[in-house]
């Protein structure tokens, strides 16, 4: 026997898609080495180590003959410790140590330890999803990431705890159980944080309920303490559930990030991005491009507090996204395209020091308070609909009752985004109306001449136009109205993000 | 009409003071503002001996030197002209001051110089850091001046000078004097402001064209927009304000001096209030401008808005109290959010109310009918 070869079928993931690699072991007489080849970075070239030492201490031998891996296609930049099982199996095959015969039939990922022990490892849904589409019976994945392989619906998941049962599985001693799938919450539901617990603050609450209603965006602006990061992360507690297909694509992009632990609790993801983030940290990026918080955010919420603290290359790459819903990453010899439909919030103080303008303790120069704002209807901001303008609530409002809870809210909420949707199609918001979508809006004679007027004392720009009937759209659906009255017109105006004058 | 015209030796004045300009910065800013109109008192040779006596014979000689040709080429290079106190269209109100500049450059409409007589004339001036209600009173202020014919004259500033610029540009033509060169846009981020008077007004400096600004050469331009007008109108100033210097220098010059008063527990407004407690006019709004400047009788028309409902009247009310944003407003009067939000925005879409760009609302001149 001069030379025999193994194949293993395993998936690296790629942003946060999982792409097929075959796995080729070669063992054959020679100097005793081990080399792995198809381009791995740094963390598959020390599956080498971790193969070695977790084969030895599960009881195998490690063939001293010269071996060669190679990741097929050579040209995909595979990256990340999840082919380390695979490369042991094809390894412990191609030495004739191990005969299972369902290997053609099966893909296996994970990452090992010295002891043998089989760790979890990221994107385990992208990949079970893939390897179902792919017609593989069975993926052997980490026992940890069973219950998240089962997620992916008509596939055989195998979960592994330690490299040694593999052994176990070949002679038919064992018998794996098919792991249950883990739950998946459409909403965070009840014993989250609740906008109950925000008091006063009427504006913000009414704020919050037509941005949500709408599919908008929202910009506050107040003090700092009034309640901005409190109300905003309120925000997806008020928003209609997921439904299941929203929910595994939330679950699929949190997966691929290493962050399904802190998805646990479900429902739409609300992600706060701290105002030094880097381009590629908001959008994604880097080599080989990783999703960014935009992509987190994906049907959620995205919170930026401080926006006028935020670096502007960040705040412009976050632009083209937010129109389109996906992000797309060229980077030399590759393409990626992520999702990233959120709805986007932003805080900022009303000048650099917070207190305000009309504060007489607010010392800020002119100029500083000029520069500051005009931060405020930078690019990005212009894609922001509506302003709330918050105060420091009183000690009476602090002190008073709880207000409103999301629940009550989200039916409101709810109600208006279904008569939406039955009006512009499913998933559909008035967010994302188009400008002819926009003049079909039907106005009566009041909103009119509201807007009419509104418009001619030139206080309006066309796209501010625009945005207001949006808005009033959405305060029309909120109230149940088939047309849109005047005092829901006045509303929108009020409402409104203001531009620098 | 011809050109407004210049000697030479005027020209060469103002040349002066430019080459002199850092070294009167030294001598001047020992006592901030106050020395500088009395140092533009001296002629040319004491001038330039008492601020730079080692090198005064040389820039005497230097700006003797300059042909007469390129003091006009300079002017027409910079589309600007200029009038000298030698010329019968140099500004009367000037020559009452004894520290007048000996030429005004200027850029813009030369016919405005006829115009520009102290008694049809008003000098608005006030904080760089103005509040919501310091721009709306002078920009109203700008704006009913001139729809009542009066000129209007300020510095170009940030905040009440701006403000007072653009509401007489509403209405018509306004004058700006600087502190630099009339070719020179300063501050940088009124350059739109400033192109809009060069097209529509007058802008008008005793620096020659190109000249940077200078500490000592603020008080200097308050002096002559003191001298240009009957009447400054002081709209809002703290304590040790470069306004206070402008109606100083008014008072000196014994022309009348007004005040807006401000809120007695703000700051910002302090100075403009102990003016009137130490007696100048009163000026709640043009017509109190127009009285103390024509004498009782020329009225302005009465400008109230369109009647408003109760539940309206009771927001205004609130945005008078200072209720400043629409939670405030729906807090004070017990409505929610969307009532409060609504009534605001008929009230803004009637001119009742304005709102800034990060939402707090002031309220406007505009008077309520029957209040």
């Amino acid at each position: 026997m001069v030379s025999v070869l193994a194949t293993a079928q395993t998936f690296s993931l790629d942003g946060i898609a999982a792409r097929p690699v075959r796995v080729e072991v070669d063992v054959h007489r020679g100097l005793p080495a081990f080399s792995v080849v198809g381009l791995p970075d740094a963390a598959v070239r020390e599956a080498r180590e971790r193969v070695r030492a977790a084969l030895v201490n599960c009881g195998f031998e490690f063939p001293l003959r010269r071996i060669v891996a190679n990741l097929a296609p050579a040209s995909l930049r595979k990256a990340g410790p999840g082919m380390d099982l695979a490369i042991a199996v094809a390894l412990l095959t191609a030495s004739a140590q191990l005969d299972l015969e369902r290997l053609p039939r099966l893909a296996l990922v994970g990452e090992l330890a010295l002891d043998g022990s089989v760790r979890p490892v990221p994107g385990v849904l992208a990949i079970a999803e893939a390897a179902r589409e792919r017609g593989v019976e069975a993926i052997v994945v980490p026992a940890e990431n069973g219950p998240e392989a089962a997620l992916a619906g008509e596939i055989g998941v195998i979960g592994l705890e330690s490299l040694a049962q593999v052994a176990a599985l070949a002679s038919g001693d064992w018998a794996p159980q098919r792991p249950q799938p883990m739950p998946l919450r459409l909403s965070r539901g009840e014993g989250g944080p609740d906008l109950a617990d925000l008091r006063g603050q009427r504006h913000l609450r009414y704020a919050l309920e037509v941005t949500a209603a709408g599919g908008h965006s929202l910009l506050v602006v107040g003090p700092p303490g009034a309640g901005k990061s409190l109300a905003a992360s309120r925000l997806p507690s008020i928003l209609p559930p997921l439904v299941a297909a929203e929910a595994l694509e939330v679950a699929r992009i949190a997966s691929a990030c290493g962050r399904l632990d802190e998805a646990a609790p479900g429902g739409r993801p609300f992600r706060a991005p701290h105002h030094t983030v880097s381009p590629a940290g908001l959008v994604g990026g880097g080599n080989p491009p990783n999703p960014g918080e935009a992509t987190l955010a994906h049907r959620g919420v995205l919170f930026l507090d401080e926006l006028c603290e935020f670096r502007r290359d960040a705040l412009e790459a976050l632009r083209a996204p937010l129109e389109t819903g996906w992000v797309a990453i060229a980077r030399a010899g590759s393409w990626r395209h992520l999702p990233c439909r959120f709805m986007l919030i932003a805080a900022a103080n009303p000048c650099p020091c917070g207190r305000g303008d009309a504060d007489p303790e607010c010392s800020c120069a002119p100029q500083a308070v000029r520069r500051y704002q005009a931060r405020l209807s930078g690019a990005l901001a212009d894609r922001i609909d509506v302003l709330a303008a918050i105060r420091q609530p009183s000690a009476e409002e602090i002190g008073g009752p709880p207000g409103e809870s999301s629940a009550a809210v989200r039916l409101r909420v709810s109600a208006a985004r279904e008569r939406q949707e039955r009006r512009l199609g499913p998933g559909r918001s008035n967010a994302e109306m188009t400008p002819g979508e926009v003049r079909e809006c039907a106005l009566d004679e009041g909103a009119a001449s509201l807007l009419a007027d509104s418009y001619a004392r030139r206080r309006l720009s066309g796209r501010a136009h625009d945005r207001v009937l949006r808005l009033a759209q959405t305060v029309a659906d909120l109230a149940g109205s088939e047309t849109i009255g005047r005092e829901q017109m006045a509303q929108a105006l009020q409402l409104r993000r203001r531009d620098q004058e | 009409m011809s050109e407004p015209r210049a000697c030479p030796d005027c020209l060469r004045r103002s040349r002066l003071l430019a080459h002199l300009a850092p070294y009167i910065e030294r001598v001047a800013t020992g006592a901030p503002g106050s020395r500088s109109p009395e140092l533009l008192r001296l002629s040319s040779e004491s001038l330039a001996a008492a601020v730079a006596p080692k090198i005064a014979g040389q820039v005497l000689a230097q700006v003797a030197a300059v042909p007469e040709a390129r003091l006009a080429a300079d002017l027409l290079a910079a589309q600007c002209w200029a009038c000298c106190r030698h010329d019968s269209r140099y500004p009367v109100g000037l020559r009452d001051a004894a520290d007048a500049p000996w030429a005004l450059i200027g850029r813009g409409d030369p016919a405005l110089l006829e115009r520009l007589e102290p008694e049809g004339t008003v000098t608005v001036v006030g904080a760089r850091r103005a509040s919501a209600y310091g721009r709306e009173v002078a920009r109203e202020l700008g704006r009913e001046l001139t729809a009542a014919g009066i000129l209007v004259v300020s510095g170009l500033a940030f905040g009440i000078d701006a403000c007072a610029h653009r509401g007489a540009l509403d209405a018509g033509t306004t004058v700006a004097v600087l502190g630099c060169g009339a070719d020179v846009a300063y501050p940088a981020s009124h350059r739109s402001l400033w192109r809009r008077i060069c097209e529509r007004g007058l802008v008008v400096s005793e620096l020659p064209p190109g000249t940077g600004a200078w500490r000592w050469t603020f008080p200097a331009r308050n002096r002559i927009m003191a001298a240009l007008a009957a009447m400054t109108v002081v709209v809002e100033a703290a304590q040790r304000s470069g306004s206070l210097i402008t109606a100083d220098l008014a008072a000196d010059l014994g022309r009348d001096l007004g005040a807006v008063p401000g809120p007695v527990n703000s700051r910002g407004s302090a100075g403009a209030n102990e003016l009137l407690a130490g007696g100048a006019c009163l000026v709640r709004d043009a017509q109190d401008v127009l009285d103390a400047m024509l004498g009782p009788g020329v009225r302005l028309a009465e400008r109230a808005g369109p009647e408003l409902e109760p539940k309206l009247l009771a927001a205004l009310a609130a945005v008078e109290r200072g209720g400043e944003t629409c939670d405030a407003v729906a807090a004070q009067l017990d409505l929610s959010g969307a009532e409060a939000a609504s009534a605001l925005a008929t009230l803004e879409a009637l001119g009742y109310v304005s709102c800034s760009m990060v939402g707090a609302y002031s309220r406007t001149l505009l008077r309520a009918p029957g209040v």
